[in-house]
């Protein structure tokens, strides 16, 4: 439990760094184009697009760091042998429910194709906030792999506050 | 090595059966009638009413979107002063043209393959698990129970090409030699997958066991 506790607070570090910091560069003509993550959630903010706009937002920034305090918030006091939260057991549950929304990796597969793409416009290189990104979608899928739904269910119910 | 099977195996206990109803999110199970987890505080339902109503109705709005994203452009090109438009497909053929076949089939697969075999995957579930449905009855329920997992886990990557949208509008912004905006499809692309995943989560896949026994939800 300590374990998945720490991979998501690293993964909290770490997205708050993947938001700020420079994600792609791309050169062409002597033109240099740097764009950090937001510049990718703002691209659909003009008229019809901008529905859109707030799903990528959603889908790639906000729940992921939603789900992963979700995690911490849940689990630290438990993983320091404290009673949970006071209200860890709707969070777990909202956790649990938002797993499917929370789309990091396939951007990360995203910006792999969208660089073949654009490979014979212009050169590319990342910033580093890409690394910083695929580091939290590893330390995300480990931290979802040591989880056991079940255990952490059965725990929180027994340290329930009397 | 192992021992000899046994010839008979009784059917399984189901937790209906034993008067019982289990949380779907945390897997108590509780007596029937109570009509919250004690545990986590979700809803419970021994089945979960409507289910199929709700499949049925996320599945078509999938399908109705999915129809304009594959007509109207996904993304719009503009270098030097020339405009060109790409439809999905179109973004497929031109990665094939510039020989990145594999890229081109990532794209094709989550794009075309998952979204299709999605919408044809959920409505064959839930033809095949009304009460009353005369087609492959009592057999293959595994491979349903599989079908229904692999429909659930792989929906999300569809998401790939609106990323990829995304990213390029984002990036290439280099005014005259090369601009990209994004198209009125990815809108409506994005929309069928949130749509069909919606389809896949209210199906509830203990129907596909009621097959079994024969009964009526």
């Amino acid at each position: 439990m300590t374990r998945i506790v720490m991979l998501a607070a690293t993964a909290l570090v770490l997205m708050v760094a993947a938001v700020f910091f420079p994600f792609l560069e791309l050169s062409a003509g002597g033109m240099v184009r740097r764009s950090s993550l937001l510049d990718a959630v703002l691209a659909f903010s003009s008229g019809m697009m901008l529905p859109l706009t707030f799903a990528t937002a959603a889908l790639i920034i906000v729940l992921p760091t939603l789900r992963l305090a979700g995690i911490v918030y849940a689990l630290a006091p438990m993983a320091l042998g404290w009673h949970p939260a006071r209200h860890a057991v709707p969070v777990f549950r909202l956790t649990q429910a938002l797993r499917p929304w929370a789309m990091a990796e396939i951007f990360i597969v995203g910006v792999s194709v969208a660089l073949v793409k654009v490979a014979g416009l212009a050169k590319l290189s990342f910033g580093p906030a890409f690394w910083t990104f695929a580091a939290l979608v590893l330390v995300t899928v480990l931290s979802d792999n040591y989880m056991c739904r079940l255990t952490v269910w059965k725990t929180l119910e027994e340290r329930r506050r009397p | 090595m192992s021992g000899p099977v046994p010839q008979q195996i009784p059917p399984a206990l189901t937790a209906r059966a034993a008067g019982l109803v289990a949380c779907e999110s945390c897997g108590r199970v509780h007596r029937d009638g109570i009509a919250q987890c004690q545990r986590c505080g979700a809803t419970l339902h021994s089945r979960r009413p409507g289910s199929l109503q709700k499949v049925w109705a996320w599945l078509f709005a999938g399908i109705v979107v999915y129809i304009p994203a594959n007509i109207y452009p996904m993304l719009l090109t503009t270098s030097f002063g020339r405009t060109t438009e790409n439809t999905i497909i179109g973004g497929v053929i031109e990665l094939i043209d510039y020989g990145s076949f594999g890229v081109a089939l990532i794209v094709f697969v989550a794009s075309v393959l998952i979204p299709v075999g999605k919408f044809i995957a959920i409505g064959y579930l839930a033809l095949v698990v009304r009460p009353g449905a005369r087609i492959g009855r009592g057999s293959g329920l595994r491979g349903r129970q599989h079908l229904y997992e692999v429909v659930e886990f792989i929906g999300r990557w569809s998401m790939i090409d609106v990323f990829v949208v995304a990213i390029l509008a984002a990036l290439v912004q280099l005014d005259f030699a090369a601009t990209i905006s994004p198209g009125i499809a990815a809108v409506s692309f994005s929309l069928s997958v949130a749509f069909t995943m919606l389809a896949a989560q209210s199906f509830d896949p203990r129907l596909i066991w009621d097959a079994e026994e024969g009964t009526a939800p």
